[in-house]
């Protein structure tokens, strides 16, 4: 079981005790989120672990998001960020472990959690016969928007996301990143307190890939929404996300700010340079504990600044693109591209 | 086409005036009480429906076709022939309320189909995070499947109106007709949906949809009255949910001797048997 610490190797202030103080012993009766509590996290998962018969896509994950942040799960194809996602919407059941949704229990209250949840799968989920306003609306139903209302928010929604112009056309006109910006319309549409967003950039270009982005944030901005993403572009993370969490067979390997993790891979490297001969890796069996201690000290610049990529590669060991994915990830992962086209 | 230049421009939208109204989505919605969420998914899912046949309406057309053939030629060859006893009234107008029943029928069996597509594209995953209920979902997407299927009786009454059969047009009478329609094809999109939570891949379903219409269209009232049957043919009739629909056409349409209240109760029956049938196998959808 991965415990909290092993979750943050660089074991530096900003992401250590105090504000991530553990709320779960004073949890009263469930299903009742305690009033008196300070606020809760936005996402708490507590041994969290899933299994598709034999495989155990997601094993034994604890991770906190807290309110108002950009979190990434970051991770190869087949990590288990999919399912550790599928599994905080209320899509799939939580066998073992814990997970909440400000404060809501997801296997106990699953319509509670829908409720504060926006949620655009890994596919390109909005509907091709539909035109984009019509997309949006049928969202704005399901969530129970009064009708009365309900032009003016949908309106609001497309506005958001830069698809006012084009609302009244079939979704199958619209260009990839088009499309990623309507599903954001038709999450943002119920006025969502959590944005959960499953490979969000997948296949799409990089002037796309910005724009969805810049579209994200900008909605971040106005409503102090949080913002949970998955993602396999580091780059991505690096940028746009508050903190991450390095996910690789289903365990998270590390977890913190980009600056902690590449500050942390940097006095790691160091500490193995200097006092002890190359031992480059850590073994791939205890990836994060080691390297806690070294992490005391960054005050020197290192020589190369390490990317998220090297962090990942660290932590998660060798031989990554053997095990990234088996071929249903791929295929699934490819049709999407395609899509996007 | 004045679109296709304008999609770049959409593209790039500037995301800084983006945020200028926003109020409303910092607003969450007010949940309906709890009564009240079952109408309004069904509603939302029908005007979905809706919406895409205003868009594309080829499936309409192109669906009328095989009516058509059954009532043109089927139905004028075995009127001719007199061959089997319809108790006074010509073949076509026997056999138009059946074909309405079947064709509703035709639609409905591959709307699970839609469901796997739905469930491979992320739109059944995307709905399944809402606050809706499974049997809500279901129910709506049944009924959805009802509308379609309505639209599509609309007009096999019109063709078999213009060949002639001699039908009500009684207001009330026509409004028990559409309850029919959509009950019963409500019960057979959730046949076709639970047995996609069974099969989970379009082929298969594709393939057992094939296997099973003919069969359901043929044990049933539609084609040659109960009567002539052998006994083992209408022991299958007797639990064929489209014999108590045809049955329920015939007497609204046409006027002759039905069962009217134990036809709209078991197809009621089916309807809801059907949707928490369909409803506990969409976990394995959404999976």
């Amino acid at each position: 079981m991965t415990t909290d610490d092993e979750g943050r190797p660089g074991g530096t202030p900003a992401s250590g005790g105090p504000d991530r103080a553990p709320r779960t012993p004073a949890a009263p009766a469930p299903g009742t989120p305690a009033p008196s509590a300070p606020p809760p996290d936005a996402v708490t998962c507590r041994g969290l672990r899933y299994a598709f018969g034999e495989t155990r896509a997601v094993d034994g994950v604890d991770l906190a998001v807290r309110p108002g942040e950009v979190f990434g799960l970051l991770g190869p194809n087949g990590a288990g960020k999919t399912t550790a996602i599928r599994c905080i919407t209320t899509l799939l059941p939580v066998p073992e472990g814990m997970v909440r949704v400000f404060g809501h229990d997801a296997s106990r209250e699953r319509m509670a959690v829908r409720r504060l949840l926006g949620y655009v799968p890994q596919q390109l989920s909005a509907d091709a016969g539909l035109t984009g306003r019509e997309n949006v609306a049928l969202f704005a139903r399901v969530f129970d928007v009064a009708r009365r209302e309900r032009a003016a928010r949908v309106g609001q929604a497309l506005e958001a996301v830069g698809l006012a112009d084009a609302a009244g056309r079939l979704a199958k006109t619209y260009s990839g990143g088009m499309i990623r910006r309507l599903e954001l319309a038709q999450a943002l549409v119920s006025a969502p307190r959590l944005l959960m967003l499953d490979e969000p950039t997948i296949g799409l270009d990089p002037i796309a890939r910005t724009s969805v982005w810049e579209h994200i944030n900008a909605v971040r901005a106005a409503t102090g929404m949080t913002v949970l993403v998955t993602t396999h572009y580091m780059d991505e993370a690096d940028q746009y996300c508050d903190r991450v969490a390095l996910m690789h067979h289903g365990r998270i390997r590390a977890l913190g700010t980009p600056d902690e993790l590449r500050a942390a891979l940097s006095a790691r490297r160091r500490a193995a340079r200097n006092p002890a001969p190359p031992t480059t890796a850590p073994s791939p069996g205890a990836p994060a504990t080691s390297p806690a201690p070294s992490s005391s000290a960054p005050s020197r610049p290192p020589e190369t600044a390490p990317t998220l990529e090297d962090v990942f590669r660290d932590v998660a060991g060798s031989g990554l693109d053997e095990q990234s994915g088996d071929f249903r990830d791929v295929r699934s992962t490819r049709r999407t591209a395609n899509r996007v086209g | 086409m004045s679109e296709a230049p304008a999609a770049p421009q959409t593209e790039s939208a500037e995301p800084a005036t983006a945020t200028d109204r926003l109020d409303l989505l910092l607003v969450p919605p007010r949940a309906r009480p709890g009564w009240q969420v079952l109408p309004a998914r069904v509603v939302a899912m029908c005007v979905v429906e809706l919406q895409k046949l205003r868009h594309d309406r080829t499936e309409l057309y192109t669906r009328a076709v095989q009516p058509a053939l059954w009532l043109l030629i089927f139905g004028e060859t075995f009127t001719h022939i007199k061959a089997i006893p319809t108790g006074g009234i010509p073949y076509i107008d026997f056999l138009a309320p059946g074909i309405i029943a079947q064709s509703a029928m035709f639609i409905a069996i591959f709307y699970g189909i839609m469901i796997i597509w739905e469930r491979d594209a992320g739109i059944l995953t995307k709905l399944l995070v809402t606050p809706t209920p499974r049997s809500a979902l279901i129910a709506g997407k049944s009924f959805a499947a009802g509308v379609k299927a309505l639209i599509q009786a609309v007009v096999v009454i019109v063709i078999a109106a213009l060949l002639g059969v001699a039908m009500t047009w009684n207001p009330l009478r026509l409004l028990a007709v559409a309850v029919a329609v959509v009950l019963g094809s409500a019960f057979f999109s959730c046949l076709s949906m639970t047995i996609a939570g069974i099969v989970l891949t379009r082929d298969r379903l594709m393939g057992i949809g094939q296997a099973i219409t003919m069969p359901l269209f043929f044990a049933s009232n539609a084609l040659y009255p109960v009567a002539v049957m052998p006994g083992w043919l209408q022991a299958v009739s007797k639990v064929n949910p489209l014999s108590y629909q045809v049955d329920a056409l015939r007497g609204l349409l046409l006027g002759t001797h039905a069962h009217l209240a134990l036809d709209f109760t078991v197809l009621t029956l089916a309807a809801a048997a059907g949707i928490a049938a369909a409803a506990s196998l969409l976990g394995r959808l959404a999976r």
